[in-house]
C-alpha cells in the first residue's frame, strides 16, 4: 500500500493525522466485544471540501475509510476491518442553522447530541430534538445512519424518520444533495415529494458515503415534563400495557426496563412513560388520561403506579439517561454491549425469557430497556451485558450469550439493529435474495473500489 | 413464629369501638363498626379489610392498646387480600431484602440507626450529633420492615424482624437511636405485639435532640416561626412520643399551628394511598391537608419521617412553605444549616 501520510497531512494539517502507535491502538476498537483491528492514519476533517479530497485520494489509492462519530454503537461499527483511514468526524461540529418556523435545524457530520440539546435550550427553547439515551458525545449524524431511537420515537418513529435532508460525500468523492435542499434552500424534507434517496445511506454504516451535513426534524418543547412509572410482575401483560399506554397519546416516549439489580427491580417491569405540558393542569390532564387506560389492571391487582420520590425522579428526567450509562459499566472495567432486534411488541415476554435464559446460561450480568417506536408499531429490545474488559472469559460469555440472542430474535420474527459483522451476515443469510442482490448493486455502484466500511453489509 | 397478642375480651366490652368509628377513611356508625369488627376478629370476610388504606391510625385510637391494625394486617394477608398491587408488593419486598450490604461506623454502646433510609447521610451533621456520629447502623441488614403492614405481610416481619434484632445485638449496642421514627414503633409496640424480644433500649430520636438541645440552651436562638407539623403513619404506633414535638418546639421558638389535621386526626403524607387505592385518592388527602397548613399560615412544614419528606417536601414548598425535617429544624435553632434539601428537580425538556 502506498503511504498517503503527507498527502494527508496537506489536506488537514499535520495535527489532525496520525499514523503513530497510540492513535492506532485507540481507534482500532470500540467498548464492545468484536475484536480490534487497526487503522494506518486516523484524520480528522474540519470541511466537506477536507472530506472529498480524503475520500477521493483513498478511492484513487484504494485504501479503506471508515466514518466514525463517538463509537458508541458499540458493535464494531467503528472498527476498521481492513486498516486504512478512521475518519474522526469530531471536528465538523457546528450547528448550521436552525428553522424555528420550519421547525428543522442543520448539523455538521461530526455535531454531537449532547452540543445540539445545549444549542436548543439556549437558542430555541420552544424546540427539541429526539436525543437518544447514549452518553452526550455521540453523534447525530451516526446516530441516524444506524436508525437510533430516542426520547419522541413513540410519537415520530425512528430518529431517522425524522431526517429532513442530507449532503453526502460519495465514495467517488462528488459532493451531493437529497430531499429538498437538493432543490432549494430548505431542508424540510429528505424525500417527499422527490423520489427518496437517503435510503441509500440510512442504516448503511457508512458503507455508501460519508455524511456531512444532515437536516434534523426539531418538535415542540413543552415547559413541564413528568415521568410515570407503572409496575407489572407479568410480562405477558406487558404488551398490552404498551398498546394501551399507546393509545392515549398522550406520552412521548414509553421504555420497559427489566434487570435483577439492584433488587428493587428484581420480579417487576418497570414502564416508564413521560409526559409533558405547558401548564400543571395539561400534565394532570395527562396523568388521568393515563392511569385511567389502566385502570382495569389496576382493580385487579396486576399493574401499580409507583410513588416515585425526588430523588429516584432526578435521574429518570435526565436526558440522556444517566441510569443507562451506569449500568454500562456495572461491571466495572468499561465493557458493555447490546444486542438491540426491532421486533413487534408482542414478543415482549418470549423475549423477557430468552434474556434470563442466555445470561443465566453464559452467567453474565443483564439489563433490559425496551423502547416503543412508533405508536407500537415497534419495539426496540435491548439484550444489554456489562463485563469487564480485562477478564477476557466473561468477554467470550456475554459474546456468546448476544450471539444467542440475536440468533433467537431473528427467528421469532425481529430485525436486528446496529447489527456487528456476525450479525450482519445472520441478517443476510435470512433476506430475500433478490433485495440482497439490489443491495449488492447498489453498493457496487455507488463504491466501486469497495473503499467504505468495508466488511460492513457486503454482500458475497 | 411469633403470633400477635390480641385480646378479644377487650374488644367485647368495648362499647366505643374507636378503632373504626374515628377511622377517617372508612365511613361507619358505632353498631356496623362493632358488627365489622367482630366479622374481623371472628377471621370473616368484611369489608373492613378491603377499604382500610392502611393509614396505622387505628393503632392510636384503640384506648386498650389492643393493636387493632396488626389485626386487620393479618387477617388481610390470611385472606390473600392485597392492599396495594402485588408488583409493588414484590417490589418492596424485594428492595429491602438483606443481602449482607449494611454500613457499619464506629459502635459504642449508644448507637445512631439510619434504618435503611439514606437521608439520615445528609441530615447527621453539626453539634448535635457530636460524639455519636461515627456510631451508626444503616442498611437492609437493619431495616425495621414495618413497612410491610401497608403491604399486609406480616409474615415478613415475622421472619426478618427478629433477624435485625440480632444484627442490632451483635453490635454490642445498648441503646439505640432510632432515627426514623417507624423503626421506634416497630420496637416499641410492634416487636412486643408479636411477643418479640428487644435486646437493646430504644429511643426516640425527638427525646434524643431535646435533650441535646438541652445541651446547647445557650446557643438557641429562638426561631420564631409558625409551623405546620407532619404526624406520620407510624407516629401512630409511638402516639407517646408526640408531646417531644410540643417540647422541642418550645424551646427554639416554633409554634407548632393549631390546625385541623395535626394530633389524633393528622393525615399522614399519603403517598401509599397512590399505591393502594390509586391517585385520586392521594391527590385528595394531600389536597387536605396542604390547603389546611395553608390556611392556618404555616412558613415551615415540620416532617418527621423522610418518606413524608419526599411525599410531600415538593409540593409544599409548591405553596410557599418551606420543608424542613425535624432535625434540620433544631439545627436552624443553634445557627446551623438545614442540610436535606430536594433536589434540584429535573424538570428540563
Ligand atoms: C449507554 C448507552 C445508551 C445508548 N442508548 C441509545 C438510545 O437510547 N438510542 C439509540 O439510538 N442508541 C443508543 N445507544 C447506541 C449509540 O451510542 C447511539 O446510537 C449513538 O448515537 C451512536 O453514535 P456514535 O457517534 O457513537 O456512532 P458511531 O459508533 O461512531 O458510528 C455508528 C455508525 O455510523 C457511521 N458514521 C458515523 N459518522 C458518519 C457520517 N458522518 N457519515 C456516515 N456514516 C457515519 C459509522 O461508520 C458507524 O457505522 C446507546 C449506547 C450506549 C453506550
Ligand atoms: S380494637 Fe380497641 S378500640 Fe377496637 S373494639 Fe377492640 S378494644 Fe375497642
Ligand atoms: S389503618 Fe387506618 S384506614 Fe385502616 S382501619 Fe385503621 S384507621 Fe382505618
Amino acid at each position: 500500500m502506498t503511504d498517503i501520510y503527507e498527502p494527508l497531512v496537506k489536506i488537514v494539517g499535520k495535527n489532525y493525522v496520525s499514523n503513530q502507535k497510540e492513535e492506532r491502538y485507540f481507534y482500532a476498537r470500540d467498548g464492545g466485544l468484536m475484536p480490534a483491528h487497526e487503522p494506518d492514519y486516523v484524520v480528522l476533517p474540519r470541511t466537506t471540501e477536507e472530506v472529498q479530497e480524503i475520500v477521493k485520494l483513498a478511492n484513487r489509492e484504494k485504501v479503506a475509510i471508515v466514518p466514525k462519530g463517538a463509537g458508541l454503537a458499540l458493535t464494531g461499527l467503528v472498527i476498521p476491518q481492513k486498516g486504512g483511514i478512521v475518519l474522526d468526524m469530531k471536528r465538523m461540529d457546528r450547528i448550521l442553522e436552525v428553522n424555528e418556523k420550519a421547525r428543522y435545524v442543520v448539523v455538521e457530520g461530526g455535531t454531537t447530541q449532547g452540543a445540539l440539546k445545549s444549542y436548543l435550550q439556549k437558542h430555541h427553547p420552544d424546540l427539541r430534538h429526539s436525543i437518544p439515551d447514549s452518553p452526550p458525545v455521540a453523534t447525530v449524524v451516526a446516530n441516524v445512519v444506524i436508525h437510533g431511537q430516542g426520547r419522541l420515537s413513540h410519537q415520530y418513529g425512528f430518529n431517522s424518520d425524522m431526517v429532513s435532508g442530507l449532503e453526502v460525500v460519495l465514495p467517488t468523492g462528488e459532493l451531493c444533495r437529497l430531499g429538498s435542499c437538493s432543490v432549494s434552500s430548505y431542508w424540510f424534507s429528505k424525500g417527499a415529494p422527490l423520489p427518496d434517496l437517503s435510503g441509500l445511506f440510512l442504516g448503511w454504516f457508512g458503507a455508501t458515503g460519508i455524511i456531512t451535513k444532515l437536516g434534523l426534524k426539531l418538535y415542540p418543547c413543552k415547559k413541564m415534563r413528568d415521568v410515570m412509572v407503572v409496575l407489572t410482575d407479568r410480562a405477558e401483560l406487558v404488551p398490552d400495557i404498551l398498546l394501551k399506554l399507546s393509545h392515549t397519546e398522550m406520552m412521548e416516549d414509553i421504555n420497559v426496563s427489566a434487570q435483577p439489580l439492584p433488587l428493587r427491580f428484581k420480579g417487576t417491569f418497570w414502564i416508564m412513560g413521560y409526559i409533558t405540558g405547558d401548564s400543571e393542569d395539561e400534565l394532570e390532564f395527562k396523568r388521568q388520561m393515563v392511569w385511567g387506560s389502566l385502570w382495569d389492571y389496576f382493580e385487579k391487582r396486576e399493574v401499580g403506579l409507583l410513588s416515585v420520590s425526588p430523588d429516584m425522579k432526578a435521574p429518570l428526567m435526565s436526558m440522556p439517561s444517566k441510569d443507562l450509562t451506569r449500568f454500562a459499566d456495572v461491571a466495572k472495567g468499561g465493557g458493555f454491549q447490546y444486542a438491540g432486534p426491532i421486533t413487534p411488541i408482542e414478543k415482549f415476554p418470549a423475549f423477557i425469557k430468552k434474556l434470563e435464559e442466555v445470561a443465566a446460561k453464559y452467567q453474565v450480568f443483564y439489563a433490559s430497556t425496551t423502547r416503543l417506536i412508533g405508536s407500537g408499531h415497534c419495539m426496540m429490545f435491548s439484550f444489554s451485558f456489562s463485563f469487564n474488559r480485562a477478564n477476557p472469559d466473561e468477554m467470550a460469555r456475554a459474546k456468546k450469550a448476544l450471539d444467542e440472542a440475536s440468533g433467537f430474535a431473528l427467528e421469532e420474527g425481529g430485525v436486528l439493529w446496529k447489527a456487528d459483522l456476525d450479525e450482519q451476515k445472520m441478517l443476510m443469510g435470512k433476506m430475500d435474495p433478490n433485495t440482497l442482490n439490489l443491495m449488492k448493486k447498489i453498493k457496487q455502484l455507488l463504491d466501486p473500489n469497495g473503499i467504505m466500511n468495508p466488511g460492513n453489509w457486503e454482500v458475497k | 413464629m411469633s403470633e400477635l397478642k390480641f385480646d378479644k375480651t377487650k374488644c367485647a366490652d368495648c362499647q366505643a369501638v374507636a378503632c373504626l368509628v374515628k377511622c377517617q377513611y372508612i365511613d361507619l356508625d358505632r353498631n356496623t363498626a362493632k358488627q365489622e369488627w367482630q366479622k374481623v376478629i371472628n377471621g370473616e370476610d368484611s369489608f373492613v379489610l378491603e377499604a382500610c388504606t392502611t393509614c396505622y391510625a387505628c393503632e392510636e385510637y384503640c384506648p386498650f392498646e389492643n393493636h387493632p391494625f396488626y389485626l386487620i394486617v393479618e387477617r388481610q394477608e390470611e385472606k390473600g387480600i392485597l392492599p396495594a398491587p402485588r408488583p409493588i408488593v414484590t417490589m418492596w419486598i424485594n428492595q429491602c431484602q438483606p443481602v449482607g450490604k449494611f454500613m457499619v461506623g464506629k459502635i459504642e454502646r449508644k448507637a445512631l440507626s439510619y434504618c435503611y433510609l439514606p437521608q439520615f447521610n445528609a441530615l447527621v451533621k453539626g453539634k448535635l450529633f457530636n460524639g455519636i456520629a461515627s456510631s451508626v447502623i444503616f442498611g437492609q441488614e437493619f431495616f425495621c420492615n414495618a413497612v410491610y403492614l401497608h403491604y399486609a405481610r406480616t409474615s415478613v416481619i415475622k421472619e426478618r424482624l427478629p433477624k435485625v434484632l440480632d444484627n442490632i445485638n451483635k453490635q454490642g449496642i445498648k441503646e439505640l437511636v432510632c432515627l426514623h421514627d417507624e423503626c421506634y414503633g416497630t420496637f416499641t409496640s410492634l416487636a412486643p405485639a408479636y411477643g418479640i424480644d428487644v435486646p437493646f433500649k430504644p429511643i426516640h430520636y425527638f427525646e434524643y435532640l431535646y435533650e441535646r438541645l438541652k445541651e446547647y440552651k445557650e446557643r438557641i436562638r429562638p426561631l420564631n416561626i409558625k409551623v405546620a407539623y407532619q404526624r406520620n403513619c407510624s407516629a401512630r404506633l409511638a402516639p407517646e412520643t408526640d408531646h417531644f414535638v410540643d417540647d422541642i418546639f418550645s424551646l427554639i421558638g416554633a409554634e407548632r399551628l393549631n390546625r385541623e389535621y395535626d394530633r389524633e386526626n393528622g393525615l399522614c403524607c399519603a403517598e401509599i394511598f397512590r399505591m393502594a387505592k390509586g391517585p385520586k385518592l392521594a391527590d385528595e388527602v394531600q389536597r387536605r391537608n396542604i390547603d389546611d397548613m395553608v390556611r392556618v399560615g404555616a412558613e415551615y412544614c415540620v416532617f418527621n419521617c423522610p418518606a413524608c419528606w419526599d411525599s410531600l417536601a415538593d409540593k409544599v414548598a409548591r405553596k410557599g412553605i418551606k420543608p424542613i425535617h425535624m432535625i434540620d429544624l433544631c439545627k436552624l435553632a443553634i445557627g446551623e444549616e438545614q442540610s436535606l434539601k430536594l433536589p434540584a428537580l429535573t424538570v428540563e425538556v
